[in-house]
């Protein structure tokens, strides 16, 4: 009975989703009763459908090049020449990719790119309106520089590809996109997080009692920062550009709030606790005599340091301070400081409340106040430099023309614009194969924003898409932002962190989030003021603070009278979508603040509305999902489901589960497994493990050895792991499901028994089944790349690619045995160590011309293959690169049986190496005559406390009895008992312990073993990469001591520690021969009188041979010696006779 | 000591064998011929060409094991074990191609061959004494006339799936006379190998040796030979009722049954799996005793399908029969 409730159910419906569904949860038919409780999860591939695991980078990206590119040009539209004041040059459109007649896209296929070494780019397109002499021109379709492409975004040419188009461009369908393609690397712009910009916040330092509000003003020009602090019990403002902080009573009064009275109301309003605390600050205004404006004003112009170049009196300094250098996000027109006055009114109140209530202050680890900043918004940062650079060019050429007086004919200005298109081109390129954002703007230098996409696994390639990587010093030993904040909840992984010092500023997304992008604030402003909010220009400072304030972005736009019914009305408007759904509104009760935020760069995640108790999603709704009538932005449009970020999410009530619902509950959660990532999300029954070792098992998933994509033969990558016959796991999650991981999977269901077996599984260490081994248990690949370019030289002599020897038989010789006619490998030859596999010349000559030259002459350069095991040829690639040389890419490929010392690791984070390979024969057997694939000993468990794995283990094992793939969702997936039930059915012990006989004496193991599959995963650390070991070998040139390290053969070194166990057991001996006889002993010819070194029996200081002695000393000893001569200290070498007592 | 095997809820005992001379002053366990012919003996309940299911009673679990570990690893059978590519211009690799080759069990009498020197040079080493030669000759091509509007690459091409099957025996020398009877052939013919699209190619030469499950699973003659204990079940109260009903139902079908008095009674222990469900519920506590038949070994032997099971455990009677012999002539024992 329990089978048929298992069995899977096939139905065929809308193709594409479908194969999101499939196979449906737990055996349910279309046709079933739809229960919302259960299927409302259904709603996350919905989810997934639409936005992807990487649609924040390809959102970012899109909106970079259809909206943000359009803005830059609007705001740096024209070239002005100093020279001729006639001339001029606006840019009126920009375009990427596309001329302006023609949709089509061209662009080389990203494979290609890949294949040999280019980026995947597009041009830049902008249409231009100059003078040419007395005439305007309206130019199109002029090419200012070549802009990289973001896979899979909509400028690429596999946006919205089919599967078959995919196929026929050589891409993998399951490749997420979002990376970009530089110099045939793939390269990824991590998510950056910071504090949010434009926003107040509030610090306090309980020991200095000091507490500081700041605001992080940025702007298209500059960005600075403003402090409003406490010093002495007073407030100031405190700029990096003014010399010393400014009483807050000046900066207001310099703000046109003249009144003492109006400053008191505007920060302190009624309150008389605030206005105690606040009453001093006027003292020091009125002892330095400021009343007025304009005393204000010019008391700060002396403050301000300013470097120009043509000097501006007091005044107009201190005006020019207020109006741009302060507060620099908020804009002032017509000298009108209202706006400026208000908000350092706020930022002091702000002060002032943390004053009275050391509560008051914000977090800075709050996910709320923080931002991200994709691949979008740094390559505009990036653009915007770039382009301004290349217009500053640009006008730097027209003026050197234009400054000519009698020129010939009429200047076209079109001429000049393409020399310097190669600036923005290779600017955008070294940015992104580099990682190094450096914006003159900002003088923001950054390094490591890009990292080569890791294909180690599909997983760890995913992995990487939502990486989130903080601006903290990964050295500083704070806690803070590295502790898991609670806020985190739903919007990033809390498993997936790496360990040691990243440990925590690394983070990852959670399955179910977006980031949003930047919305228009106009729009909004207005939509307020239609919704009864008062305008601020409006209101009179005395009753500033009795309603609750409205803010827009940070910024002050009015006030609410009834604060409760306008977020009421405004939620409504987002909900029916009049207005854009990232778009979030909420109440602060502690500042009296409603904030509506539309900046880009929130996390938020879709939640279930409920209402009057019920949730809105109802069993219709589902049914329709389930159908493919409805999609999930039909579920946004009907109001069943809306996005909440971090700060709205607080000011709501959210239900976990459909059973929770109560009073007063706003919204339900869709799927509580959301709150893990998709690397998490592949642990089976990661609720019951010890939470350290899911985050293990983060960083190991990504070591996994399986298939990489579906394109993986045809890939040439630097190196690749494959596994020969990866599985899919017993038991899955939805998560594995959703993000694709049953069809390139990393790893394989091993039979796996629980119990101490020869001793060579102590530590963690497994014991392996030599026959499953034979089988093809935990087989791969290596694919290993060698690049080689042939060069062309100034002489117009080039490298060359040698035939093969032959010796006297007409047989290659032994060298040249896996070398074709052409001189390259021929493809599934086996090379051996020494072996050549380019038999490349290079010319002797390269820098004289051919003409002094009588015949080129070459000089053999082969590249010849060195490990201690042989590969075989897999793909010989020629082409031509970017300039035009050829390049020639050979990939060698290894197969690799496991074998001693191996890496292996659960699911669990539970890694161990291979420990022994024992026969078949030797191995337990239960009463069907199954023998374990691995040993594991049962010591791995006590401590670790990986529950999960146990319970992978039995629902593995009813799988396989039941002929069912079970679950082990986070949260939810096949229960314990019903895993049971189907082994006691299928006449096994309930717990998964089974009778097993050992294979050596055939009698019962008079204990039960815990026996069933586990999925296992090869991890890329093989013995075969670091088995190293030398006798004799190269030796350094400096020291003649032995090299370092195993890539270049290097001697193992004893070093002071195992030297102090040498003398302290004593063996003198020993270690004479390990430090100097084995090492670099060197004989010298010391003089016993001067003792200084002389050579061939000669002492030169001396100048006797009388004396000389041949010792035999540590050739770095006598390196010292020499060195210490060369600066006049002489070191002698007194000799005295061993044997003499 | 008893002879049955303790299954208690959480431990096995008495799972030793005792009955060697000098274990006990009291008992002689010394060996006894005549004895052991008495009471030894063999019952065969299933007997095909790929599986036997026989019983061997009243014999040492070491005998019993010899035999199973000797038909695991040490029965000689044939397989592919060098593979020589003229061509491969399919998408599998040229190891893993042959790794499968290897893995195809072949129905040869291994009698018919001999062992290789594996220290002769390789030009020397194979006769046709000594190696099966098969060969791999496909080439795939699309099929001109696939039902119009078909996806399925077995009906759109030509050869797109390579077979077991397709590996072709190509008798050597005397093996045209010797092999004529029984030509090589893979004892599965659905094995799938590889697959391929048109243009693709692949050509390839396999030797065929003698060698053991020891060296390589793939000449292991046996898909697995394993025994298990007989199980016996005593039940020691009488269970009644709806107890009764209950203690049928912790065992697989036909083990337990109710008689007319409304009883439960053991019919048919051999049919037990030993999921030791039992033990789990209180109310048989103490009312039931689960065991197994210490020299009672349920035999089952799955052949790879090259020799019935049966030659294959005569084989491993007398390899260890030849160990015996060997051990009693060596120098040393004498």
């Amino acid at each position: 009975m329990l089978k048929s409730e298992h069995s899977h159910t096939n139905h065929t419906k809308d193709d594409t989703f479908e194969q999101l569904l499939k196979p449906v949860y737990k055996g349910k038919k279309l046709t079933d009763e739809i229960n919302t409780a259960e299927d409302k999860w259904n709603l996350l591939p919905a989810f997934l459908k639409v936005k992807g695991l990487v649609k924040q980078h390809l959102d970012s990206f899109n909106y970079f090049v259809d909206v943000d590119l359009k803005k830059i040009i609007k705001a740096n539209e024209m070239v002005l020449s100093d020279v001729d004041p006639e001339f001029y040059l606006k840019y009126v459109d920009i375009r990427v990719g596309q001329r302006s007649n023609s949709s089509r896209i061209d662009m080389l296929p990203p494979h290609e790119c890949r294949l040999r070494d280019m980026t995947y780019s597009a041009p830049i397109y902008v249409d231009i309106e100059y003078t040419r002499g007395r005439l305007i021109v309206l130019h199109k379709d002029v090419e200012i520089g070549k802009m990289p492409i973001m896979l899979r975004s909509n400028k690429c040419i596999l946006n919205g590809a089919s599967e078959e188009t995919m196929a026929k461009l050589n891409e993998c369908p399951l490749d997420p996109g979002g990376y970009f393609i530089v110099n045939g690397t793939e390269k990824v712009i991590l998510v950056q997080e910071q504090l949010s910009k434009n926003r107040i916040i509030v610090e306090a330092d309980e020991k200095k009692s000091i507490v500081q509000a700041s605001v992080t003003s940025s702007t298209h020009e500059r960005k600075s920062k403003t402090y409003v602090v406490t010093k002495n019990e007073k407030i100031y403002l405190k700029h990096n550009s003014i010399s010393e902080e400014v009483p807050i009573v000046i900066v207001l009064k310099a703000c046109g709030v003249v009144s003492d009275l109006e400053i008191m109301q505007l920060v302190c309003g009624n309150n008389s606790s605030y206005q105690d605390i606040f009453a001093i600050n006027f003292e020091e205004a009125s002892k330095m005599n400021i009343y007025t404006q304009q005393q204000a004003l010019e008391y700060i112009g002396t403050k301000v340091k300013t470097i120009r170049r043509q000097k501006l009196t007091i005044l107009q300094e201190g005006i020019e301070a207020i109006a741009t250098t302060v507060i620099a996000h908020l804009t002032v027109e017509a000298l009108d400081f209202r706006e400026k006055a208000l908000y350092i009114a706020i930022m002091t109140r702000r002060v002032v409340m943390a004053i009275q209530n050391c509560k008051m202050v914000d977090d800075r680890d709050y996910v709320g106040n923080k931002r991200l900043e994709l691949a979008g918004q740094l390559m505009s940062l990036l653009f915007e430099d770039l382009f301004k650079k290349f217009n500053n060019d640009f006008k730097a050429s027209i003026d050197k023309v234009l400054k000519k007086p009698n020129r010939a004919e009429m200047y076209d200005a079109l001429l000049s614009i393409n020399v310097h298109s190669n600036n923005i081109t290779s600017g955008l390129n070294r940015a992104i194969s580099t990682g190094n954002w450096s914006l003159k703007r900002f003088k923001m230098e950054r390094a490591g924003v890009t990292h080569v996409l890791s294909r180690l696994s599909y997983i760890s390639a995913l992995g990487m898409m939502t990486r989130i990587s903080s601006q903290f010093e990964k050295s500083r030993k704070v806690s803070g932002p590295r502790a898991l904040q609670p806020s985190q909840f739903g919007m990033l992984c809390t498993s997936d962190t790496p360990e040691g010092e990243a440990c925590g500023l690394v983070k990852n997304l959670a399955l179910m989030t977006h980031i949003t992008t930047d919305d228009e604030e106009e729009p909004i402003k207005r939509l307020c003021y239609l919704l009864g909010v008062e305008d601020i220009g409006l209101i009179d400072s005395a009753s500033l603070h009795d309603n609750y304030g409205v803010y827009l972005n940070g910024t002050i736009i009015g006030t609410a009278r009834y604060p409760t019914k306008f977020v009421h009305q405004f939620r409504i408007l987002r909900r029916t979508g009049k207005i854009s759904e990232f778009i979030s509104i909420y109440t602060n009760i502690h500042q009296n603040a409603v904030h509506i935020v539309t900046d880009g760069g929130r996390i938020c995640r879709p939640l279930i509305i409920v209402k009057n108790g019920k949730s809105m999603v109802a069993s219709s709704h589902l049914k329709r999902l389930l159908d493919g009538k409805l999609q999930f932005d039909d579920f946004l449009k009907l109001g069943l489901v809306e996005y909440l970020d971090v700060n709205e999410e607080n000011d709501s009530f959210i239900a976990l589960y459909e059973k929770d619902i109560h009073e007063g509950i706003t919204h339900l959660e869709i799927e509580p497994f959301t709150v893990l990532g998709a690397v998490a999300g592949l642990i089976p029954y990661p609720h019951h493990n010890q939470s350290p070792r899911n985050t293990y098992q983060c960083a190991m998933g990504k070591q996994a050895i399986g298939a990489i994509a579906y394109n993986q033969f045809k890939r040439i990558d630097t190196l690749l792991y494959l596994m020969i016959y990866p599985q899919q796991p017993m038991v899955k999650t939805k998560t594995i499901e959703l993000i694709d991981y049953d069809k390139l999977p990393a790893g394989q269901n091993a039979t796996v028994a629980v119990m101490s077996y020869s001793g060579y599984d102590i530590e963690d260490a497994l014991v392996l089944n030599k026959s499953s081994i034979d089988r093809g248990f935990g087989r791969c690949e290596t694919r290993k790349k060698t690049t080689t370019i042939l060069k062309r030289y100034p002489n117009h002599t080039q490298d060359i690619i040698g035939g093969m020897r032959v010796d006297e038989n007409g047989e290659p010789i032994w060298q040249h045995k896996s070398l074709g006619p052409d001189g390259l490998g021929e493809v599934g030859m086996k090379v051996e160590s020494g072996q050549i596999y380019i038999n490349k010349s290079v010319p002797t000559n390269a820098s004289d011309s051919v003409l002094t030259q009588s015949q080129s002459q070459y000089r053999e350069a082969p590249i010849i293959y060195r490990a201690p095991e042989p590969s075989h040829i897999d793909q010989v690639m020629m082409s031509v690169s970017d300039n035009d040389q050829a390049l020639i890419k050979v990939l060698l490929r290894q197969n690799r049986r496991p074998e001693l010392g191996d890496k292996f690791s659960s699911r669990h984070g539970q890694k161990g190496v291979c420990g022994i390979i024992v026969q078949q024969e030797d191995m337990p057997f239960n009463d069907q005559g199954i023998c374990p694939d691995i040993i594991m000993n049962p010591h791995g468990f006590p401590s670790r406390m990986t529950v999960g794995k146990m319970i992978e283990l039995v629902s593995g094992k009813a799988g396989v009895l039941n002929g069912t793939l079970e679950y082990g969702t986070c949260f939810g997936g096949s229960k314990l008992a019903d895993m049971s039930e189907i082994l006691i059915n299928n006449g096994f012990n309930y717990s998964g312990k089974d009778m097993l006989y050992s294979g050596i004496t055939g009698e019962c193991l008079q204990a039960y073993v815990f026996f069933g599959p586990i999925y296992y995963q090869k991890l890329k650390h093989m013995v075969l990469d670091k088995m190293h070991a030398r006798a004799r070998g190269p030796r350094a040139v400096l020291t003649r001591q032995p090299t370092e390290g195993r890539s270049r053969d290097g001697g193992l070194r004893l070093g002071e520690m195992e030297r102090d166990c040498v003398i302290a057991y004593g063996a003198s001996q020993l270690l004479l021969e390990r430090l100097m006889l084995s090492s670099d002993a060197f004989e010298v010819d010391v003089c016993d009188k001067c003792g200084l070194m002389g050579y061939s029996g000669w002492c030169t200081s001396c100048k006797s041979a009388e004396h000389v002695i041949k010792i035999t000393i540590p050739y770095a000893a006598k390196l010292l010696f020499q060195e210490l001569l060369s600066m006049n200290i002489a070191p002698r070498l007194m000799l005295g006779d061993v044997f003499q007592s | 000591m008893s002879n049955i095997v303790g299954i208690e809820y959480n431990r096995v005992t008495n799972t030793t064998s005792t009955d060697f001379p000098g274990y006990s002053h009291n008992e002689d366990f010394s060996w006894d011929v005549n004895k052991f012919r008495d009471t030894m003996d063999v019952q065969i309940s299933h007997l095909d060409d790929r599986e036997a299911n026989f019983d061997l009673i009243h014999i040492d679990a070491s005998i019993a094991n010899a035999f199973r570990r000797i038909m695991i690893s040490e029965v000689p059978s044939v397989a592919a074990e060098y593979v020589y590519f003229f061509n491969n211009t399919s998408v599998i690799q040229d190891e893993v191609l042959a790794h499968r080759i290897g893995l195809v069990p072949l129905k040869v009498d291994p009698d018919m061959l001999t062992w290789v020197d594996k220290s002769l040079p390789e030009a020397e080493r194979f006769t046709d004494e000594n190696t099966v030669v098969m060969s791999l000759n496909v080439k795939c091509t699309a099929n001109p006339d696939a039902p119009k509007g078909s996806t399925d690459p077995k009906e759109l091409y030509n050869n797109a799936h390579i077979y077991s099957r397709d590996l072709k025996f190509e008798p050597q020398g005397k093996q045209l006379d010797s092999f004529a009877k029984h030509p090589v052939l893979p004892t599965d013919p659905d094995i799938l190998l590889a697959k391929l699209r048109p243009g693709q190619e692949i050509s390839l030469r396999v030797h065929c040796i003698l060698g053991v499950g020891g060296d390589h699973a793939k000449f292991s003659p046996v898909c697995t030979a394993s025994y298990r204990l007989m199980p016996h079940i005593d039940i020691l109260e009488t269970i009644q009722g709806e107890d009764a009903t209950k203690f049928v139902k912790c065992f697989p079908p036909g083990v337990a049954a109710i008689d007319e008095k409304g009883e439960a009674y053991i019919k048919d222990a051999r049919k037990d799996t030993v999921s030791r469900e039992v033990l789990r519920h209180p109310e048989f506590e103490g009312k039931v005793k689960l065991g197994r038949v210490k020299d009672h070994f349920i035999f089952n032997v799955e052949s790879t399908g090259a020799m019935t099971p049966e030659e294959i455990f005569f084989k491993s009677v007398r390899i260890l029969k030849n160990k015996a012999e060997y051990l009693k002539n060596c120098p040393i024992t004498q």
